[in-house]
């Protein structure tokens, strides 16, 4: 009997929830098996984390609430990821969001928010996206990589951000901890509808909005076309006289844009001040929700949901069982292997096959390529 | 493929949407009187008393987070208390978050241990009168939250003194994590104990910015040792500082625990924590209803919460006897440490002589004493 793949003619339709539920479902026995090795009760374990993470209204508006960062962020890298620029960069145009939304909270804090809100979004905005045009305009005109200038601005970023609250912006009142002064109320998010949506507040608008527009930008509009023509590659782009290095520039300052945003909601819904405990790998995230949502919004909102419950309902776990927080990260890691795995099934099929008796000693899995 | 994947999409969230609006109905109405049923000071607790600790960073096996948890097991062994915790939090909105969970799990009290789950702690303690909250190494309080820490500089005066008395090169490295009083602190009680006994010692402080991450801070050894630095001492969760100076062949003084282990070679003592005292002390007067929020709790080596680990084999005798004689004052409570003259770093007079620096001055200390070599940024 021999394994062998096929590449399917279509990548599978109807059947690929089949394929995700299976590998959720074969993700959850291993993270169940591992529960069991450590001792722990293995189903009732797994009860929990389903708890912890859907079962209460308060876990899930956590996990929606945790959801909104990821999910912008990782609209904007899934931009850039269209066209082949890869943008590993959101998490350092994450802090210099919040760094911009900051500088506006702290000069213009006596203003009104009507006046406020709309500075601190703009300045996230204007500062995210330049921290993504850098990367962009360095492979335009030098040719560095993108992959190594934009992973390596993230760290920058974030020493800005410490730059400042360990100096310039360090709260008076603070005893010489790293953080600014609160922000006034006027710059700070509200919730809302506190009493019965808990935490959520207004930052989760932007979600739809960035959704829609991302849908619509790729979609409906020429650019967005022109932006997946040049998905094929730079060469094919030039030859076609698509505007390749304005699109770069585009998808890299949209995305820092987007990740500017949600660093800018982060600090002034949750946190209310800047503080470098803002930086938890959001943008890092980011990237995964991306791939593993093949780079389609609503997906990217479903895949960061999920993601942000399961890591709330991981919380619980380690309250209820007393696991240590590093189970966590391997289930996390379980799950996601597993869907990465099942999604190679999407586009080839296994079969099995009779060995033929003269067939030399095979490994298991010899690959057959057929186009 | 797609269509699906987007109607799927659509259902989920639309059923978690939902799901969300229809179980905040049914659970408002169940919990909101009981929530407000009694005021912030009541009578003794019987039966279970739940208890939950925040910690930052994970157990581990030697770190800060460990020392709280040996805290945490001491008080789990008293009748009808069950311990919890929960491990390797995030100080921003996820501590927020876990803080809560927590409190409306229904337990009774909360130790959150690091100073960035001070404004999450306050946050959650406003909807949960009920539940106490103590917060460690912070400044704010309330109603029902009250902070505490242990004085800690006093274990590094004492361990000051051993490094200044075996330091052959006079230079002295301290891998520490951020510049806050807490740790410039205890820097400084550092410089002051290597100095009382060697006044040529100066103390090189390098900044790692992170509270445990092995390798960097590992790293931070190596460079002090490369500028001839033969005693490492740290402020910082993991011991790879001690393993450096093992390398090297020279000495090392740990932090947190007993780090004998990791660097039987170079360990010198530790600064350790012994939070058992108060943690018991806490639970005691819960069981008994006498506890208050607004409370600033900073015990001393007199009540046993920071002491240093036995000495190392290479510590003479003659150098022992000196730290033993000064750690009995401060068992006894005589605490002259922060006793002027004391200068900073520029030789300018910060307490004037004879004067004892207040409490609120050290923990607001942002400035070095004479002898160190490094700045507070």
């Amino acid at each position: 009997m021999l394994l062998t793949l096929h590449k399917r003619e279509e990548a599978l339709g109807r059947g690929a929830p089949v394929v995700y539920l299976c590998a959720l479902a074969l993700s959850l026995c291993v993270c169940a098996l591992m529960l069991a090795l450590a001792g722990k009760p293995a189903l009732g374990g797994l009860a929990v984390l389903f708890r912890g993470a859907f079962g209460q209204t308060h876990a899930l508006l956590d996990a929606l609430l945790k959801a909104i960062p990821i999910f912008l962020c990782s609209l904007g890298v899934a931009l850039s990821f269209r066209m082949q620029i890869w943008n590993i960069g959101a998490e350092g145009q994450f802090a210099l969001g919040a760094v911009g939304a900051t500088w506006a909270a702290l000069t213009f804090g006596g203003q009104p928010a009507v006046v406020l809100m709309p500075l601190m979004l703009l300045s996230a905005l204007i500062l995210g996206a330049l921290w993504g045009l850098i990367p962009a305009w360095l492979r335009l005109r030098l040719g560095v990589n993108e992959i190594i200038s934009s992973l390596m601005l993230n760290y920058v970023g974030i020493l800005v951000l410490e730059y400042l609250v360990f100096g310039a912006w360090k709260d008076p009142l603070s005893f010489g901890f790293p953080m600014s002064p609160e922000f006034p109320p006027a710059a700070q998010l509200s919730r809302i509808w506190p009493g019965v949506l808990g935490k959520l507040h207004w930052g989760l608008l932007a979600c739809p909005l960035a959704g829609v527009a991302y849908s619509v930008f790729l979609n409906r509009t020429r650019l967005g076309f022109e932006l997946a023509a040049c998905g094929e590659g730079e060469r094919v782009a030039r030859y076609a006289r698509l505007p390749y290095g304005f699109l770069v520039l585009l998808v890299m300052g949209l995305g820092g844009a987007l990740a500017g945003l949600a660093g800018s909601i982060e600090t002034s819904a949750t946190l209310g001040r800047l503080q470098p405990t803002l930086m938890v790998g959001y943008g890092y995230t980011a990237i995964v929700v991306a791939w593993l949502a093949r780079l389609k919004p609503w997906p990217i909102a479903f895949t960061a949901f999920l993601l942000a419950a399961l890591r709330v309902g991981v919380e619980a776990m380690q309250l209820e069982l007393q696991i240590p927080a590093a189970f966590g990260q391997i289930m996390e890691g379980a799950i996601l292997l597993c869907v990465l795995a099942g999604q190679f099934f999407l586009t080839y099929s296994v079969s099995l096959k009779r060995a033929r008796p003269a067939a030399p000693k095979a490994s298991p899995q010899p690959e057959e390529a057929q186009a | 493929m797609k269509k699906l994947l987007r109607s799927v999409g659509a259902c989920a969230l639309s059923l978690a949407l939902g799901l969300t609006l229809v179980l905040t109905g049914c659970e408002k109405a169940a919990e909101k009187p009981a929530e407000k049923a009694a005021p912030a000071a009541e009578g003794p607790k019987t039966g279970e008393l739940k208890v939950g600790f925040v910690y930052t960073s994970p157990v581990g096996d030697a770190g800060y987070s460990w020392a709280h948890d040996q805290g945490r097991m001491a008080i789990e062994a008293l009748p009808d208390v069950k311990a919890s915790i929960v491990e390797a939090v995030k100080e921003g909105a996820d501590a927020e978050r876990v803080i809560e969970n927590m409190a409306r799990s229904g337990y009774d009290l909360i130790f959150t241990t690091s100073f960035g789950f001070m404004d999450p702690t306050m946050k959650v303690a406003k909807d949960f009168p009920k539940v106490k909250f103590m917060h460690c190494s912070g400044f704010k309080a309330g109603e029902n939250v009250s902070n505490y820490f242990g004085r800690i500089y006093q274990a590094r005066y004492l361990t000051g003194m051993v490094a200044g008395s075996m330091t052959k090169s006079n230079i002295i490295g301290y891998v520490a994590a951020f510049p806050i009083p807490e740790v410039i602190r205890g820097i400084n009680a550092f410089t002051l104990g290597a100095r009382s006994v060697n006044p040529k010692a100066q103390v090189r402080v390098v900044w790692t910015k992170t509270w445990f991450d092995p390798a960097l801070e590992k790293d931070a050894a190596i460079s002090l040792l490369d500028v001839n630095a033969d005693v490492i001492a740290q402020h910082q969760d993991s011991p790879g500082p001690q393993e450096a100076a093992q390398q090297r062949g020279k000495y090392s003084i740990g932090y947190n625990s007993d780090m004998a282990k990791f660097a039987p070679k170079a360990h010198l003592t530790s600064a350790v924590w012994n939070w058992a005292p108060l943690y018991e002390a806490i639970v005691k007067e819960v069981r008994e209803g006498k506890w208050t929020g607004n409370r600033s709790i900073w015990w001393g080596m007199d009540k046993g919460i920071v002491d240093i680990a036995p000495f190392g084999p290479m510590v003479p005798k003659a150098v022992a006897d000196k730290v033993l004689a000064k750690k009995a004052e401060l068992v006894k409570g005589e605490d002259k440490i922060f006793v002027g003259p004391i200068k900073d770093q520029g030789g300018k007079i910060k307490i004037a002589d004879g004067v004892k620096a207040e409490d609120k001055e050290l923990l607001g200390m942002t400035w070095f004493v004479e002898g160190v070599v490094g700045s507070v940024q």
